[in-house]
C-alpha cells in the first residue's frame, strides 16, 4: 500500500495521511488532532472590550482585515458560547471580579488572548494608580500575549494564528510550560 | 481587593420593588454598552421605571496620575482617554499649556491640527454610525463605515506613526511635519468620501426600520440638555447651539466657513442627523483649508522642561463627543497641582435616565447609541 | 453684559464674596453657607443655566470646591471657589438647580470625601463599594500599586 502526503496536508492544513486505494483514497489520522484541527479554525472569540484596543478589535473585524478568514467571525456576545477570550483594553480593580466570572462561565476548552500593554502590564497606567490591574494575568491564565498601545490589526491576526498553532500542536498549557523549562539539549 | 460586592446590585437608596417590578444588570459585559458600562434598570413589564448608571470598570485614574507626570507626558495619556478623538484630546491639552505659557502657535501648525480635528471627528462618526447601527440590528453599515475609517486611520498613520492614539500634538505645535504625500490623500480621501456618505446615508437614513426605530424616541429637550450639561452633538439634536467651534473660537475655527448643525427635534434620529450633517461640515472645513497650508515652522521653540507660572488655566474644545475641558491648576512646578477633565460623556450619560424613564427596553439601545458613549471617557 | 456689572449684582445679592484678580473669567470665593442662594439667584436672574464643570481641589490645609458656570443664552462664565473644612467638609447641594450636579457631586464626594447636604443619592459612583479613602486628596496612599515620589 501507498502513502501519501498531499500537498495540502504538508502545510498542516489537515493533519492526516492519504493512503491511494483503487477507486478513490483512504484519509486517515489522529481522533485528537483531527478534534484539535476543527477546533482551532472555528474559534469564537467573546466580544470583551474595555477601552482602545477594542477599536482595533473591531477594525480587525471588518471589511480591510477581516479576521473571519481565519475562522474567528463569530463574535458571541455571551462567554457561554465563546472559545476565546481577547482582553482589549485595561483591566480595572473594579473589573477584576467581571473578567474572572466571564472566564468561568466559558466552556472548555477555553482559550485568552491579552491585547495591548495594558492587559500584559497595566500599560501606561501601571504608573502611579490606585485602581489599574498590572496585568490580566494576574487574574486569569493568558495563551497569547501580543505588545502594542493599541496593537496593530496585523499583530491581532499574527496572536489569532499563533493561537491557532498552539491548538493544533494539542499541547496543554502544563505541558507547554515542562517543554519550555526543560533545557534544549 | 478583587470583592464581588460591586457585581449584584444591593446598596442602591431606592425603595423597595413594587409588585410586578423588575431589576435587571444591563453590563458590564454587554455588546451595546461600548465598552463596560453597567446599566441597573428597574423594570415594570418592558416599560423602564429607573435607571442607574454604574462607573468605574474602566476607572484608570487618569487625573491622580498626571498629577506626576511633566506637562509634556500628560498629554500622552489623554489619547487614551477618548480613544475616538484622540486628536482633539491631545489638542486640548496643549492648548492649555500653551495658554499658561502664552505662546504663540506657528500659522501652520494651527492648520495642521484643524485638519487633523476634523479627520478625527469624521472617523469618529463613522464609527459611531456603524456601531449604532449595529446596536440596531443592522450589521451591513459596520463594514461600510469601517472601510472609510480605514482610509483615515492611513492617512494618519502616514504623518502620525499610529493609527489610533495619534500623541501628534505636543505644547508649540505638532509633533512631526506633514507627510509629503498627505495632502493629495486628503484630497482623494475627500473627493471619494463625499461619494460614499451618500451611499452610507441610501443605507441608513432612509431606511424604515432604522426611522422607526429612532424617530420620537428618547426624546430630550432643550431645557433638560441645557440642565444635565450635555453637549456635543447630543445637545445641538435637542437645539442649544453649543458648538464651542462657533461659541469659543480656538486654533483658528474662527476663520472658517461651516455651519453649526442644530437640529430641534432632540430624538435618536434628530441626533443622528446632525452627526451626518457634522461629517459634511468637516468636509467642507478640510476644503478650505487643505490647498492653503501655510509654509513654515510646524512648531513653536520650547523649552525642554516647561513650567507653567502659578494660577488656573482652563481650555475647552469640541471633540466628536462634546465639550472638553481641561483644567490645570499649577503651583508654579514642572507637574501639575491639579488636573481635572471635564468630559463630555460624563455630562451626557447623567441624562440618559431622564431619557429613557417611560420608554420601553428595546428602545434603549437606540437611545443609549445615540448619545455615543465612549466609557473610558466617562471614567477617566 | 460686561464684567463690572456682573461683580457689582454678586455683591448685591452678597456682600461677603471676594473677587479674585488677573483671571481670563470672573472668579470669587463664596463662604459654603451662602452657596445655594446665591446660585438660585444665578440661576433665575442671571440665566446662568449651564454647569459645565464642577471639581474639587486638595489645597492640604483646606479643600476647595470649584464650580465652573455659564450662561447659554449670554456666554457669560463665571468661576465659584468655596474653601471647606478638610476634615468635615460639607457644603448644600445644587443638584436641584442644576442636574448635571447630580453626578458631579458624586464623583467629588468619593475622590475627596466632600458631603453634599440634601443631595438625592450620595453613594459612590465610580470607585467600587468597599473601597477606602479618598484618591484625589494629596495624602492618599497606596502602598500596594503607587510609587510615591
Amino acid at each position: 500500500m501507498e502513502i501519501n502526503n498531499s500537498p495540502a496536508m504538508d502545510n498542516g492544513v489537515f493533519p492526516g495521511q492519504v493512503m491511494d486505494l483503487p477507486g478513490g483514497g483512504l484519509v486517515t489520522s489522529n481522533f485528537q488532532d483531527l478534534i484539535n484541527w476543527a477546533r482551532s479554525n472555528s474559534l469564537w472569540p467573546l466580544t470583551f472590550a474595555t477601552s482602545c484596543c477594542g477599536i482595533e478589535m473591531m477594525s480587525t473585524a471588518s471589511a480591510k482585515y477581516d479576521f473571519s478568514r481565519f475562522g474567528f467571525e463569530v463574535a458571541r456576545a455571551t462567554p457561554r458560547q465563546a472559545d476565546v477570550i481577547i482582553i482589549a483594553g485595561t483591566i480595572v480593580n473594579k473589573m477584576a471580579p467581571v473578567l474572572k466570572r466571564l472566564y468561568d462561565q466559558m466552556a472548555d476548552p477555553k482559550y485568552v488572548i491579552a491585547m495591548g500593554a495594558c492587559a500584559i502590564s497595566g500599560g501606561p497606567f501601571f504608573y502611579n494608580t490606585y485602581s489599574v490591574v498590572k496585568g490580566a494575568d494576574h487574574i486569569i491564565p493568558v495563551d497569547v500575549y501580543i505588545p502594542g498601545c493599541p496593537p496593530r490589526p496585523e499583530a491581532l491576526l499574527h496572536a489569532l494564528i499563533t493561537l491557532q498553532e498552539k491548538i493544533k500542536s494539542g499541547l496543554t498549557r502544563e505541558q507547554i510550560r515542562e517543554q519550555s523549562l526543560t533545557p534544549q539539549s | 481587593m478583587y470583592s464581588e460586592t460591586t457585581l449584584v446590585n444591593p446598596g442602591s437608596s431606592e425603595q423597595p420593588l413594587r409588585d410586578g417590578q423588575l431589576v435587571i444588570n444591563v453590563g458590564p459585559q454587554h455588546p451595546a454598552t461600548h465598552g463596560v458600562l453597567h446599566l441597573v434598570i428597574t423594570l415594570e413589564g418592558e416599560t423602564i421605571i429607573k435607571i442607574e448608571p454604574h462607573l468605574g470598570y474602566i476607572h484608570r485614574s487618569i487625573e491622580k496620575m498626571s498629577e506626576s507626570l511633566t506637562y509634556r507626558q500628560f498629554i500622552y495619556v489623554t489619547s487614551r482617554m477618548d480613544y475616538l478623538s484622540a486628536h482633539i484630546n491631545n489638542l486640548a491639552c496643549a492648548l492649555c499649556v500653551e495658554k499658561g505659557m502664552q505662546l504663540e502657535i506657528p500659522e501652520r501648525a494651527q492648520v495642521i491640527r484643524i485638519i487633523m480635528s476634523e479627520l478625527t471627528r469624521i472617523a469618529s462618526h463613522e464609527l459611531w454610525i456603524g456601531a449604532m447601527a449595529m446596536d440596531l440590528g443592522a450589521f451591513t453599515p459596520f463594514f461600510y463605515t469601517f472601510r472609510e475609517r480605514e482610509t483615515i486611520n492611513d492617512i494618519m498613520e502616514q504623518t502620525c506613526g499610529a493609527r489610533l492614539t495619534m500623541n501628534y500634538m505636543v505644547p508649540g505645535g505638532v509633533m512631526y511635519d506633514l507627510h509629503p504625500e498627505f495632502v493629495p490623500r486628503v484630497k482623494s480621501f475627500i473627493a471619494q468620501f463625499t461619494r460614499k456618505i451618500s451611499e452610507l446615508e441610501d443605507l441608513v437614513t432612509d431606511n424604515i426600520i432604522f426611522r422607526n426605530r429612532t424617530v420620537g424616541i428618547g426624546v430630550l429637550s432643550k431645557e433638560d440638555a441645557i440642565s444635565f450639561g450635555c453637549t456635543g452633538p447630543v445637545a445641538r439634536a435637542s437645539g442649544v447651539e453649543g458648538d464651542i467651534r462657533k461659541r469659543f473660537p480656538y486654533s483658528g475655527y474662527e476663520k472658517l466657513q461651516f455651519e453649526q448643525c442644530i437640529d430641534t427635534a432632540g430624538d435618536s434620529f434628530a441626533r443622528y442627523i446632525v452627526r451626518i450633517r457634522e461629517m459634511y461640515q468637516s468636509i467642507h472645513i478640510i476644503e478650505q483649508l487643505i490647498d492653503a497650508i501655510p509654509e513654515g515652522d510646524y512648531q513653536a521653540k520650547t523649552k525642554a522642561v516647561i513650567k507653567l507660572p502659578k494660577g488656573e488655566f482652563y481650555t475647552r474644545v469640541e471633540t466628536a463627543r462634546g465639550e472638553l475641558g481641561v483644567y490645570i491648576v499649577s503651583e508654579g512646578g514642572t507637574t501639575p497641582y491639579r488636573i481635572k477633565y471635564r468630559s463630555p460623556g460624563f455630562s451626557n450619560l447623567s441624562a440618559l435616565n431622564h431619557m429613557a424613564s417611560g420608554s420601553k427596553i428595546g428602545d434603549l439601545m437606540a437611545t443609549m447609541g445615540t448619545l455615543d458613549l465612549v466609557i473610558p471617557d466617562i471614567d477617566r | 453684559m460686561d464684567k463690572e456689572a456682573l461683580k457689582l449684582y454678586l455683591l448685591e445679592v452678597e456682600p461677603s464674596v471676594v473677587f479674585e484678580e488677573g483671571t481670563e473669567w470672573i472668579t470669587l470665593s463664596i463662604a459654603a453657607a451662602n452657596w445655594k442662594a446665591v446660585a438660585q439667584h444665578l440661576r433665575s436672574d442671571r440665566k446662568m443655566d449651564f454647569l459645565f464643570c464642577v471639581t474639587g481641589v486638595d489645597w492640604k490645609t483646606h479643600l476647595t470646591m470649584v464650580y465652573h458656570l455659564r450662561s447659554t443664552q449670554t456666554d457669560e462664565t463665571l468661576v465659584i471657589k468655596i474653601q471647606l473644612d478638610r476634615n468635615n467638609p460639607e457644603v448644600e447641594t445644587v443638584s436641584d438647580i442644576w442636574r448635571t450636579a447630580e453626578f458631579h457631586e458624586r464623583e467629588a464626594f468619593e475622590m475627596f470625601g466632600v458631603q453634599f447636604a440634601h443631595h438625592p443619592d450620595l453613594r459612590k459612583l465610580i470607585l467600587p463599594d468597599d473601597f477606602e479613602g479618598f484618591p484625589m486628596r494629596k495624602d492618599f496612599e497606596d502602598p500596594v500599586n503607587m510609587i510615591k515620589l
